[in-house]
């Protein structure tokens, strides 16, 4: 489904910060990525969501070479990958209901076609009474539960979580694991960039792990 | 997962156990995705209806020069004096009936009045005083010809005839005055333009700076909506929409006020027509009224407003994305 062949990124005239990336991630896969503050785990995040372009290498997604693909064609490609902050980016002038809804309403989808199948979905991440709640008054742990479903709303076929646990507490980090590998079983490829070694014991997947720029697979 | 199967409920992950205080709002509905209401907004609207307004003040005030300027000239033009000086030995009264006859006499020419000698001497009281005897002054006679609106009479005949049969009689077409009068006019209204140039400048500037200050709040909205996978004429649609409302709104409120106002002014002028003050403030400023081309022009600010924040409001959401991938 993407394909990593010798991937380098640098910033500017800078040093590289991610070298000779070559991997894939398969359809319905979950991963862990992972590795030291600094590694490039975000840099590797940015670049599978299409918000960088690589410096070198070939980057190859849902059998399209990225490097190709206009800036619409991007937008579109994006539209198959559900992306979770660290920081939840929720906008705050709208309710949980309509967050979750805004990647069906940027693809054009009507209101009453979608509608069920939002409030369905806030129902499942236990945001059913929460529908109409504006994010300021939401707790953390609703907050990132509101971004993963903003995330999936639109199925896509793979989801890109930030440190999606790096704002709750352990107890609520392994629940949102939980969502998370539920996500993976209805057929969603799951990387979850994190530095948790706890959350990562929790499930046995396969994990990336970035050293110095350099990417280590363990399966 | 196929993206065109339904999303599949699995087991209940989450049990509740937060224990939220409930929220049992039912969704809204779409809101608008560009927030309605922030100060910044607030402020473009309230920029966008004062310079709106004063934008408006100044056209209109430009058209009031222009039409009174024209006003005057019309009315200075479509009337001729005949001047006959007292000479010794001759009859001044049978010297003001003969010119009054020869202007009469003349092709295009609407009425003839010639002055008394009483309303000679009303004439100059403000300056020399009642009680005066005229005969004792050599003070020439007035014979005012009035003109048919759009006739262009053959002056040089009349001014030839004077000279033949009344040799103290000059003719004054008041084309020196009505030269001035068009080149003060002129000045006036060139004047007027480019206060109205220098005001829409400012404007479009202002409501440009105030446009990218309502924006630059708003680019967590824009980055977020890129991430979703919105196209950028999709964002950047959404926000000038928004935004061409907006103008359309604070435009509408500068505008009509402004309109209201000469409404006021063109209605009070109505309201003191003939009394000494009006009939003084009509001679000064002619009508006091913009006229429907002004109300149109007014009107055209509006749509411009609203068109130059829109517009604004597209270019720093399309500068915006372009420093997003």
């Amino acid at each position: 489904m993407i394909r990593f062949e010798n991937v380098g990124l640098r910033y500017g005239l800078g040093p590289e910060v991610l070298r000779d990336l070559t991997f894939r991630i398969d359809a319905n896969s979950f991963q862990f990525l992972t590795g030291p503050s600094g590694a490039g785990k975000t840099s590797l995040l940015r670049l599978l969501f299409l918000a960088l372009r690589p410096t070198r290498g070939l980057v190859t997604m849902f059998d399209q070479d990225t490097a190709t693909l206009s800036k619409d064609g991007r937008a579109t490609m994006r539209r198959r990958i559900g992306l979770v902050f660290q920081d939840f980016r929720l906008l705050d002038h709208m309710t949980t209901y309509e967050n979750v809804a805004l990647p069906l309403r940027v693809i054009g989808k009507d209101e009453a076609s979608y509608r069920p199948e939002v409030v369905e979905l806030l129902h499942w991440v236990g945001l059913g009474e929460r529908i109409g709640a504006l994010p300021p008054v939401l707790s953390g742990g609703e907050k990132q539960r509101a971004a993963i479903a903003r995330a999936v709303i639109a199925r896509p076929q793979l989801l890109l979580a930030d440190e999606p646990t790096g704002n709750v507490d352990p107890n609520l980090g392994q629940r949102l694991l939980r969502l998370f590998i539920e996500l993976n079983k209805s057929g969603t490829a799951v990387v979850i960039a994190t530095h948790d070694i706890a959350l990562m014991d929790e499930f046995d997947a396969r994990r990336l792990v970035l050293h110095e720029g350099r990417l280590h697979v363990y399966e | 997962m196929s993206t065109s199967e339904p999303l599949k409920v699995m087991a209940e992950p989450w049990d509740e156990l937060d224990g939220a205080p409930a929220l049992s709002r039912a969704p809204r509905g779409a809101a608008s995705i560009v927030p309605k209401s922030s100060i910044a907004v607030r402020s473009l609207g309230a920029v966008v209806a004062i310079m709106t307004f004063l934008a408006s003040l100044t056209t209109g005030a430009a058209m009031l020069v222009v039409s009174t300027a024209s006003t005057w000239q019309s009315e200075v033009g479509r009337e001729i004096t005949i001047q006959v000086r007292p000479q010794p030995g001759r009859n001044i009264d049978a010297d003001v009936s003969k010119a009054a006859d020869l202007a009469r006499g003349t092709a295009g020419i609407a009425e003839v009045q010639a002055y008394s000698k009483q309303q000679s001497e009303q004439l100059v009281e403000p300056w020399l005083g009642a009680g005066l005897h005229l005969d004792d002054l050599p003070i020439p006679r007035l014979v005012v010809v009035k003109l048919v609106r759009g006739a262009t009479p053959d002056f040089a005949a009349l001014r030839n005839a004077l000279a033949a049969q009344v040799p103290t009689a000059n003719l004054d077409d008041h084309r020196g005055w009505i030269e001035r009068m068009r080149t003060m006019a002129g000045a006036a209204v060139i004047a007027g333009l480019t206060v109205l140039g220098l005001v829409l400048a400012v404007t479009v500037l202002s409501v440009t700076f105030a446009t990218r200050g309502a924006m630059a709040i708003n680019r967590p909205i824009i980055e977020v909506m890129h991430y979703v996978g919105a196209t950028d004429s999709f964002v950047a649609g959404q926000f000038q929409r928004h935004f061409l409302l907006l103008g359309l709104k604070g435009g509408a409120i500068g505008g009509g006020t402004a309109i209201l106002l000469f409404g006021c002014v063109e209605a009070a002028r109505a309201w003191f027509a003939g009394t000494p003050g009006g009939d003084e403030a009509a001679a000064l400023f002619g009508s006091l009224s913009i006229g429907v081309d002004g109300y149109l022009a007014i009107a055209a600010q509006i749509i411009a407003m609203a068109v130059v924040t829109a517009l604004v409001s597209r270019y720093t959401v399309s500068r915006t994305l372009a420093t997003i991938e």
